[in-house]
């Protein structure tokens, strides 16, 4: 590849503490300028596999809640199959959109996902990757978008084999990636952005 | 490996973004990762993404001049056409894209429940709008010339005059959210989030530029404002054909 065909990428800046307005105006009180804010159709009642809720709060340095971040998700349908063109295994879940945007609460900071498991997708090498969220997570204070990656706790036997959770050192960190069993259908998941549980981020 | 088959994005140049502490930006200090970030090739699950469609994309969603107006009234302040072309690292035209913008009024107030500044909100004016780009990577929109305000980092520090822009590329590894700035804005040295970023050539590409050729005249100013998407990793072929 030569380098002066290579153009660089914009570089980021945050989203700022307003970054609702442009992506989730309705929640944050503009209404009538969309009808719905982006990324609300996740599911709906005709959506096939297990639902599944994730909440969760974001923690600072000093283990503050996060109150103003923006979390996008993007995972697979409950067959392991992305509703994306470049998906060529196959016909994801029409019923299925792939993408949501949520926020965190103002006064609490805890976010909720409503989905469904995912199923499992190749790594480039064939091998299978656990069933996982992926998170792109923005917020004033964050100069470039933070990916990580949801994965089951209860999904002990695709955890071990994931190629990714094996490339976290020291392992004892990949746990931070795990959402934990917390009620029928529904998990636990915190993000901690330093500290000593400070999640895995990925440069990915 | 075909040429058609996907051979991955590109990593980012972390020295061109911005580090994630950025000492003299407050609010980076305890929002900041300190570990290193995992380094790893991208699998389906980055180099897949949502479409976004026309169709959810309404009519006025590109005029912030009246998407949030009245019938009969606009935006206070002085109207610009804000265009460019998204484009990836290897020069290719990105369309269908979604970007989103936001912005201050012209008093330099946010419509926000966690706003605080003085300057009067306009009843006119919601600050946020969209558009997918064209076949060849073009986009537009109109608004208002957002106005510089205070915010609490130092003890006198202003943002210079910014719009908010959200990037989606045809990949989640493309997601990209960035600020334009205004060339001229004698604010933007000044302003600890852009000088996060530690490259001069760099922050460059964030200045729109007055654009006189695409402004309607006796009606609005243009900026121009062309950005870059993560692009992909090129597929090396060992015999190169003629021509490329």
């Amino acid at each position: 590849m030569a380098d002066e065909d290579t153009r660089h990428e914009s570089p980021s800046q945050t989203a700022g503490p307003y970054v609702h307005i442009g992506c989730l105006p309705n929640w944050s009180g503009i209404a009538g300028v969309y009808a719905e804010d982006p990324g609300s159709r996740l599911i709906n009642a005709d959506t096939r596999g297990e639902r599944v809720s994730v909440t969760g709060r974001i923690f600072d340095g000093d283990g503050a809640p996060v109150l103003d971040a923006v979390i996008e998700i993007w995972q697979a349908d409950a067959a392991g199959l992305y509703p994306s063109p470049v998906e060529t295994r196959g016909t994801a879940d029409p019923n299925f959109g792939g993408w949501a945007r949520i926020a965190t609460a103002f006064d609490s900071g805890e976010f909720r996902l409503d989905t469904i498991r995912p199923g499992r997708v190749p790594y480039p090498d064939g091998r299978l990757q656990a069933p996982h969220i992926n998170c792109w997570i923005v917020a004033r204070g964050i100069n470039v978008g933070l990916q990580t990656r949801v994965y089951f706790a209860d999904e002990a036997d695709a955890n071990v084999e994931d190629p990714v959770l094996a490339a976290i050192e020291p392992r004892a960190r990949a746990d931070t990636l795990l959402a934990r069993p917390d009620g029928e259908g529904s998990f636990r998941f915190d993000i901690h952005l330093q500290g000593e549980h400070e999640t895995v981020f990925f440069d990915i | 490996m075909s040429s058609d088959q996907p051979s991955g994005y590109l990593p980012r140049d972390r020295a061109w973004h911005p580090p994630a502490l950025a000492p003299d930006y407050k609010s980076s200090r305890l929002r900041s990762p300190r570990k290193p970030l995992l380094i790893l090739p991208t699998t389906l699950s980055e180099e897949s993404g949502p479409v976004f469609g026309h169709d959810v994309i309404g009519p006025r969603d590109d005029d912030l001049i009246h998407n949030h107006a009245a019938d009969g009234y606009s935006a206070l302040g002085p109207r610009i056409l804000v265009h460019g072309q998204l484009r990836d690292q290897s020069g290719r035209a990105v369309p269908n894209a979604l970007i989103e913008v936001w912005q201050a009024n012209a008093a330099g107030r946010y419509r926000h429940p966690n706003e605080t500044y003085i300057a009067p909100l306009d009843p006119n004016f919601g600050g946020c709008g969209r558009c997918l780009t064209d076949a060849d990577g073009y986009y537009r929109f109109l608004s208002i010339q957002p106005a510089p305000y205070p915010w609490p980092n130092g003890p006198n520090s202003w943002r210079p005059a910014h719009i908010h822009f959200s990037l989606f590329g045809e990949a989640f590894a493309q997601r990209l959210i960035t600020q334009m700035y205004f060339e001229g804005d004698p604010l933007i040295p000044l302003c600890p989030i852009v000088n996060a970023i530690p490259r001069e050539d760099a922050i460059d590409t964030l200045i729109a530029r007055l654009d006189m050729d695409a402004a309607l005249p006796m009606d609005m100013l243009a900026w121009r404002f062309d950005l870059t998407l993560r692009g992909r990793a090129q597929t090396y072929f060992e015999n190169r054909p003629e021509g490329l």
